[in-house]
């Protein structure tokens, strides 16, 4: 049996790996992205090491390939060797950007636990909130997400860390 | 100086600009302020410009000059500058930086911090940007936390852990004695957090997961802790949609699928828990879908039993029917991995499938298309077929060519009748005839040559799909070229299968013309034309001479391609028209060869000689190439350009252009094409007379006798007898019979005879009745030559025998000259 480590690329005729493991990859968030339609960054979270210009370009490909989409698309894009979930909010698309073999339904609903976090702290979010206010919307990120995985889920929990984080300023 | 604006003045003054010039230029006008501000070493305003330059930052704009500010923050006491700081730090900062290899220190104190959030701090910026360098001086800290009881901390420790993990794989032994007790928090958070470092570590390292499989009982753990997820009920603080905790769900369920797979007392130990989270969990809401998903992902994988699969497979079919288009994705997708596995169970959701062709999405389209290719067989196919006809017809362009070719294996394989089958590729090639792909005209060729009964029924359905339209370049390829084998089937009106059209010569011609006219043709579709109409010329009656005409009007065409094959047409109206009807013989059956085949019949041009498969190559140095009418060279001695005879394959010459004609099994009284000399009659020594013991087919009926046979070699055991008879019919023709005797005590195997005439001669080699002469002779070989030789030249040759025996490989170059004037006067 091999671990992720080697190749495990077992697709011995049926009834092999389901799932195939990469050299070196894991399956973590590469990066979340907010976006809004016309292009403008309102937060950018790399969890992989990219080149200032490669995360432009990241950036400008991403926002490209969702703003095509509309209703009648998945919430799902294959981009490179990655996989986006993606979801629009009103003027703003929250991207998360995984690897192929994750669960995309399962990111969908952290986005979705995300947003109404966003929602509660700062009452009623809306785009100009996220602007004003970036790095408190930073602190969100870092207090639900680590290390490209989902880290709190519990929104109870998450709204009191940010609560006593704000005292603390 | 003023104190720097403030944050929200300054973003509030950008958000006023209004084009980009305007904004670069207050940025610039900031930056200057900044840059002067930070040489000041103001420590009051430190954190507010930082935090300007980052909010300029994610604008686009540069801000390195702010690095060694962010970790001046990151030192600071206050609790606002470190969080500004670190902020910072994981944004302008990263590895490749040197810079960050100062903050390793900062990191180490503020893990110790008595503050907690400080120590998060730390934990979350160690755990987003660390190096391994980095990781490798503080692991020792994040281990420390790991232990604490502080669940806050835990959390935190247990992801950076893993990011250290990640970066250093070699430091996974050192925070296995943290594990230990990590599964029995109750905390959510730091339980989730667990099971994602166990995640790792089990991935990373078979070791590890040998070592959680059996000293820790991980299963079990794992599995008690999701029963208490399901069962304990309503938890308001991790409930998702009346879900407890389904985040802690997927994950627990991932963990498993890493333990379980391809081991089978841990798949045993799960195979409860996975059939109650599969039935009870509800399926209303996308959160449901998640955990069943996740489920089901890791049915597939462990060692489950069946029933577990088939239940697996009827929750895809079942997210195959749901409204919401992103479950029904994820669904198409994870059946498409275990179509090949568990084909039976998935044949069941077929007609869900299919219908899914029908969808908006292009992923899912495309999906379904795939895996609908995937579930065709013999029993389905006609029904699906005709899906799959009707998606080819509406799809958009980029499927176009993958479902064509799709279409086409699928048809190759499981096709119930030729005739449908030949439907099916007409159909194809009327709706997506531009996108077909290239080598799909040759396979398509091929097999219609060898469906003989359907000749008629394709040419005339053919004709009747170009008359139209004749812009799709492949529809209009294999169009031509049955026209051009099959025209008179079309004229004569003898289809069985459908009711006969009424098409003339000269129709027939005209639709050729305008082909060959056409600006839409490419180059090999004109090819293609020119080549029919020259084809027709042996099989129509009354339009020679205007087939004459097209041709010798091609002749100064500007194509090099088209010039050439209408020079040679020409050359064969002109000079070789006896043999103008056997070259243009209708095509003999095909063997299924992929790399020759009717590949060859669009040669560009005569001169290169269709590659006789299983025949050894003419042993001398230089391809026999060279023009028509250049043969052979009787002195140079290697340099003999043999005429190569085929072996009994079937196998098809390029039509038109090569004058000497290498097919064995061309018969020149014009039968259909036979098939080749049966090999399977062993000569006994006969007399030299022509009928006798020939095991090729008859030749002439009208044989004049009385010509002196001779032998021709005679060496090392083998002798090669020749007999002669000359044609009433064409005085030039002789024809000789050669007979080869092996009279040594071993089998000669692989016998090949060549032979070379002086260049006023031509000839013609057919094929021989076997390779292998037999010992003690008990049996000959027997071939036919036939020598043109219109200047009654005598007669002389060159021959090369090449076979094995006792063995070794033999080869032989001998000259015969004792040709009785009888055989060339």
């Amino acid at each position: 049996m091999n671990g992720r480590n080697e190749s495990c690329r077992v697709t011995e005729g049926g009834g092999g790996c389901f799932m195939e493991g990469r050299v070196g990859e894991s399956e973590q968030i590469r990066f979340i992205l907010i976006q809004n339609r016309a292009g403008k960054t309102r937060l950018a979270k790399w969890y992989m090491q990219f080149d200032d210009d490669e995360k432009q370009k990241l950036i400008e490909e991403v926002h490209a390939v969702v703003t095509v989409r509309d209703a009648k698309h998945t919430n799902f894009v294959e981009f490179r060797n990655f996989k986006i979930i993606y979801r629009r909010y009103a003027g703003l698309y929250f991207c998360i950007c995984v690897d192929v073999n994750d669960n995309n339904l399962a990111y969908l609903e952290a986005i979705h636990n995300f947003v109404e976090v966003l929602n509660e702290y700062f009452h009623n979010v809306c785009e100009l909130d996220l602007v004003f206010n970036f790095y408190k919307v930073y602190t969100v990120v870092d207090e639900m997400f680590l290390a490209g995985e989902i880290r709190e889920t519990s929104q109870t929990k998450v709204l009191k860390q940010l609560l006593m984080l704000q005292s603390l300023e | 100086m003023p104190a720097p604006i403030r944050l929200r003045e300054l973003i509030r003054t950008i958000r006023t600009a209004r084009t980009q010039a305007e904004e670069r230029e207050m940025i610039q006008k900031e930056c200057a302020a900044i840059r002067s501000s930070f040489r000041e070493e103001d420590n009051t305003y430190r954190c507010r410009n930082v935090a300007k330059l980052l909010y300029m930052h994610m604008l686009g704009y540069p801000a390195h000059f702010g690095q060694l500010e962010c970790l001046k923050l990151i030192a600071s006491q206050k609790f606002t500058d470190k969080r500004i700081g670190y902020l910072g730090a994981m944004l302008l900062l990263d590895e490749r930086q040197d810079v960050h290899l100062l903050m390793t220190n900062c990191i180490k104190n503020d893990l110790n911090h008595s503050t907690q959030y400080v120590q998060g701090l730390a934990l979350c910026t160690l755990g987003c940007m660390g190096s391994s360098e980095m990781c490798r001086d503080l692991a020792g800290e994040v281990e420390k936390l790991l232990k604490t009881s502080n669940s806050y901390l835990r959390k935190k420790a247990a992801l950076c852990a893993v990011h250290v993990i990640r970066k250093v794989p070699e430091l996974m032994e050192m925070f296995l004695p943290a594990t230990k007790n990590l599964l029995n928090e109750k905390n959510h958070g730091v339980l989730h957090t667990s099971v994602v470092l166990l995640t790792e570590m089990c991935e990373r390292s078979p070791d590890m997961l040998a070592h959680f499989r059996k000293n820790e009982k991980l299963v079990p753990q794992l599995v008690r802790i999701l029963k208490n997820l399901i069962m304990s009920g309503y938890s308001p603080e991790h409930d998702v949609s009346g879900i407890s905790d389904p985040f802690l769900q997927v994950r627990i369920l991932r963990l498993l699928r890493i333990l379980g797979r391809n081991d089978d007392d841990s798949s045993e130990a799960m195979n409860d828990i996975l059939a109650q989270v599969a039935t009870n969990t509800e399926t209303s809401k996308n959160v449901g879908n998640a955990i069943l998903y996740e489920t089901v992902l890791t049915i597939m994988d462990i060692k489950s039993e069946s029933g577990l699969r088939v239940l697996a497979i009827n929750i895809l079919g079942r997210f195959l029917l749901n409204n919401d288009k992103n479950i029904r994705y994820v669904a198409l997708t994870s059946l498409l991995k275990t179509v090949q596995t568990d084909h039976n169970a998935v044949q069941r959701h077929r007609s869900t499938i299919v219908d899914c062709l029908k969808d908006l999405d292009v992923s899912i389209k495309r999906r379904a298309m795939e895996l609908s290719f995937a579930l065709v067989n013999g029993n389905n196919i006609r029904g699906m077929m005709k899906e799959l006809l009707y998606f080819l017809d509406s799809c958009e362009p980029e499927f176009k060519a993958d479902c064509a070719s799709g279409i086409f294996l699928a048809a190759e394989k499981y096709a119930p009748s030729k005739r449908w089958h030949i439907d099916t590729i007409m159909r194809v090639l009327t709706t997506a005839g531009s996108y077909v792909r290239d080598d799909a005209v040759p396979n398509l060729i091929q097999l219609i040559t060898n469906s003989v009964e359907m000749h008629a029924y394709t040419v005339q359905r053919l004709y009747k799909a170009i008359l139209g339209d004749y812009s799709q370049q492949p529809l209009v390829q294999v169009a031509a070229w049955c026209i051009g084998e099959y025209g008179d089937l079309l004229v004569s009106g003898q289809c069985e299968e459908e009711e006969p059209i009424q098409v003339t010569e000269d129709e027939v011609l005209d639709i050729l013309e305008s082909v060959l006219i056409s600006n839409m043709s490419t180059s090999v579709t004109r090819g293609y034309a020119l080549t029919a109409i020259m084809k027709l010329s042996t099989r129509f009656t009354c339009t020679v001479n205007r087939i004459k005409k097209v041709v010798s009007i091609y002749g100064s065409s500007i194509d090099v391609e088209l010039q050439q094959r209408a020079v040679e047409y020409n050359a064969l109206f002109k000079k070789y028209d006896h043999m103008r009807s056997a070259l243009l013989e209708r095509m003999p059956v095909m063997e299924k060869v992929t790399t020759n085949g009717p590949t060859e019949i669009v040669q560009t041009n005569g001169e290169t000689e269709p590659a006789p498969l299983e025949t050894k190559p003419p042993p001398s140095g230089p391809q026999p190439t060279s023009q028509a009418n250049d043969l052979l060279d009787l002195l140079g001695g290697n340099d003999i350009t043999p005429v190569i005879p085929t072996v009994p394959t079937s196998k098809p010459a390029s039509a038109g252009g090569e004058l000497l004609d290498l097919l064995g099994d061309i018969n020149l009284t014009g039968a259909p094409a036979a098939t080749p000399a049966p090999a399977s009659v062993p000569q006994i020594s006969q007399p030299p007379f022509l009928l006798d013991g020939l095991s090729s087919q008859p030749l002439f009926n009208d044989i004049t006798t009385g010509i002196p046979s001779i032998t021709a070699y005679s060496k090392n055991g083998l002798k090669i007898e020749f007999t002669f008879e000359r044609s009433n019919t064409n005085p030039s023709v002789t024809v000789i019979t050669i007979q080869a005797s092996n009279s040594t005590e071993l089998d000669m195997t692989d016998f090949v005879f060549q032979a070379a005439v002086p260049k006023t001669f031509q000839l013609q080699l057919l094929s021989p009745s076997s390779s292998i002469v037999p010992a003690f002779n008990t049996g000959t070989i027997t071939q036919v030559i036939k020598v043109l030789n219109p200047q009654k030249q005598q007669l002389r040759m060159r021959i090369k025998l090449t076979y094995n025996h006792k063995g070794s490989a033999m080869q032989d170059l001998a000259e015969v000259n004792n040709f009785p004037p009888q055989s060339w006067q």
